[in-house]
């Protein structure tokens, strides 16, 4: 029977393991993981480089196989989904924020916005007026028409962050969401990440190595060699490490 | 998502102009040199068109309508004598030259005709009588040979106008409507006797007897008793068609003048492998060119794809947006080769040259070829797509 706790649970991961290569040249790169990810919560990925953060969340997406554990994304056990099932799910119900954004160049903020939408087979106009909605939101509504070169790094990411957030998706998975930008940008990037976690009820999953957001944060797993070797919940009485990396505390 | 793949491709104007202008060029290459060729060899069958007997009977070896291995006078009498000929005439077509007033000598194509029937006369007369043929020195010109035997570039000759052949008097009488001759040069009619006269005597001077069928009988009927019973060989002149061509590639004899002779050129002359060489260039240089730009715009686009294929698009659905992006660009080059190509047309055909002739087919066969070469890209575009693993747009 399901207890409130795992009805919260966006992804629950239990032994997820991951190799590349074969024979002498095969790398385990995850041994082991458990973790869960709540909705309503701001979870961080945080370790040094080559931990195994980006496959992990490569898998917890379902745009990577894990080869042994159980991963279930809102109760969907991934592994059983067909691979075009499993587009589908990601279509659905997770969102994208990338490091580098990729928003396409030659698209303007509202088209780009508009993708996912029109992935799902919304109508091209219905998709704009939705995205400009979003748009509105995160501030850009001077800058639908406008191309991702026309805009500023922070502008860009909000952007990005619409495009995430303008189908609705219960899980928002972010890879270094800050990286490219200022103290002031990426306060501005977090608080709206605040604003779909907690007032709407949302997991939002952030890799990151920037300990200037960790205080925005309700979870922080920290990763080494393959594995979390810690899950620190932030509140009143545990406050995120302050100006140094978990991973550099530990 | 096909708008989106659209407004990708337009977004990136320099792959996307290279990608059409690749395609323009082969469609233009294609298509004019496959019309040039095609009018090349409608212009060899000239003198088939300009003389409109049904049939042609000419000496055994005679392969097409250009070459010449003269009769015996006498053999106008014996095609006349075979029962399924209703009427038979005598022939003179050779290349001569022209002196102009001016002391310039022109190429020109002699036709010499029955000047009691007038078998072989052009079919439209533009201007002139063609009766006055039968009066002495008369000849009636082709619309090449106003301007062409003009004295001056720029002037016409008119009715009436005199030049020289063989430094005997030729005076037009008459314009005709006729198709260019394969060498270029204009046609010139005047009677058979007179034609005798204009040129340096040889022995034999009979190159072909024109004639037709009786009523009831069939041409190939006609020309199996003219086979049988002069020896000599006969054919039919209609429009060759496309089995007919075929037909010939497999080695079967035909009895058709048109095709006969076109194959001749097909098969004795480089003509073919030229124009072929040319046409496959174009192929060469489209296949090159598409592929290699399509090719480098997916490349290009590929963490873009990637990102799209993370969010959830299938691997069918940027397949189809590669796709229509192929295909847009192939139709857009081909129109704009096309157009390309029919302003070449007007030109040609204003100027009566070079050869043109587009077969109802070429622009079906060159699309073809040209979706062929999209395809191609397309694919090699699909290949790499659907190997890519949308986990790459995490690494940076």
């Amino acid at each position: 029977m399901s207890t409130p706790d795992d009805l919260k649970i966006a992804a629950k991961l239990r032994g997820i393991q991951k190799s590349f290569g074969d024979g002498e040249s095969r790398i385990q790169v995850l041994k082991g993981i458990d973790l869960d990810v709540r909705s309503g919560d701001i979870t961080m990925l945080v370790g040094p480089s080559g931990c195994g953060k980006t496959t992990l969340i490569s898998i917890i997406a379902g745009t990577l196989a894990a080869d042994e554990g159980q991963l279930t994304v809102f109760g969907q056990d991934l592994r059983r989904l067909s691979p075009a099932g499993t587009t589908r799910f990601r279509a659905k119900n997770i969102g994208f924020i990338f490091q580098a954004f990729h928003l396409i160049p030659t698209l303007t903020c509202v088209e780009n916005v508009s993708v996912p939408l029109l992935i799902q087979g919304i109508s091209h106009s219905k998709a704009e007026k939705k995205a400009k909605e979003v748009l509105e939101k995160v501030g850009l509504a001077e800058r639908f028409h406008h191309r991702p070169s026309q805009l500023s790094g922070g502008q860009q990411q909000r952007v990005a962050i619409a495009r995430a957030l303008v189908h609705e998706p219960r899980l928002i998975i972010c890879d270094e969401p800050t990286a490219a930008l200022d103290a002031h940008n990426g306060h501005i990037v977090m608080e709206l990440f605040e604003h779909v976690a907690r007032g709407q009820d949302r997991a939002v999953l952030i890799v990151t190595h920037d300990n200037r957001i960790f205080h925005h944060a309700n979870r922080i797993a920290s990763m080494d060699d393959g594995r979390v070797i810690e899950v620190h919940d932030v509140d009143a009485a545990h406050p995120p490490p302050d100006h140094l990396s978990v991973h550099e505390r530990l | 998502m096909l708008r989106l793949a659209l407004k990708m491709l337009f977004g990136d104007s320099a792959k996307y102009l290279m990608l059409v202008a690749g395609l323009a060029v082969a469609t233009f290459l294609m298509a004019q040199q496959t019309a040039v060729f095609c009018g090349l060899m409608s212009w060899t069958k000239s003198t088939l068109k300009n003389v409109p007997a049904p049939i042609w009977v000419v000496e055994d070896r005679v392969e097409q309508v250009n070459e010449t291995n003269p009769l015996l006078d006498t053999d106008v009498a014996r095609v006349r004598s075979v029962s399924s000929v209703a009427w038979a005439s005598p022939l003179y077509s050779g290349i001569q030259r022209v002196r102009l007033e001016s002391g310039s000598f022109k190429v020109i194509q002699l036709i010499g005709i029955d000047a009691n029937t007038l078998a072989g006369a052009p079919a439209k007369m533009l201007g002139g009588d063609l009766m006055k043929l039968r009066l002495p020195h008369s000849v009636i010109i082709d619309d090449l040979g106003v301007q062409r035997l003009a004295s001056k570039r720029g002037e016409k000759v008119g009715l009436n106008d005199v030049f020289e052949i063989n430094d005997q008097e030729a005076r037009v009488v008459g314009i005709a409507d006729a198709v260019t001759s394969f060498t270029g040069g204009p046609y010139v009619w005047t009677t058979y006797e007179r034609a005798l006269q204009y040129v340096p005597a040889q022995r034999k001077m009979l190159q072909a007897v024109i004639c037709a069928p009786r009523e009831g009988v069939s041409l190939d009927q006609a020309i199996a008793d003219i086979r049988r019973e002069t020896g000599l060989k006969a054919f039919v002149n209609r429009e060759a068609s496309f089995e007919e061509f075929l037909g010939q590639m497999r080695g079967q004899p035909t009895t058709n003048f048109n095709v006969s002779t076109v194959w001749w050129y097909i098969k004795n002359t480089g003509i073919p492998i030229s124009f072929g060489i040319t046409v496959i260039v174009g192929l060469m240089v489209g296949i090159a060119v598409s592929c290699q730009t399509f090719y480098s715009f997916v490349l290009e686009n590929m963490r873009h794809l990637g990102a799209l294929k993370a969010m959830g698009t299938s691997n069918s659905t940027l397949c189809l947006m590669l796709i229509t992006q192929a295909f847009t660009v192939g139709i857009i080059g081909y129109g704009i080769g096309l157009l390309g190509t029919a302003g070449f047309a007007f030109a040609a055909l204003k100027n009566e040259q070079p050869p043109f002739y587009m077969p109802e087919f070429v622009p079906f066969a060159v699309l073809a070829v040209i979706l062929g070469i999209c395809t191609l890209a397309a694919l090699m575009g699909i290949w790499r797509v659907s190997r890519l693993e949308p986990a790459m747009v995490f690494r940076s």
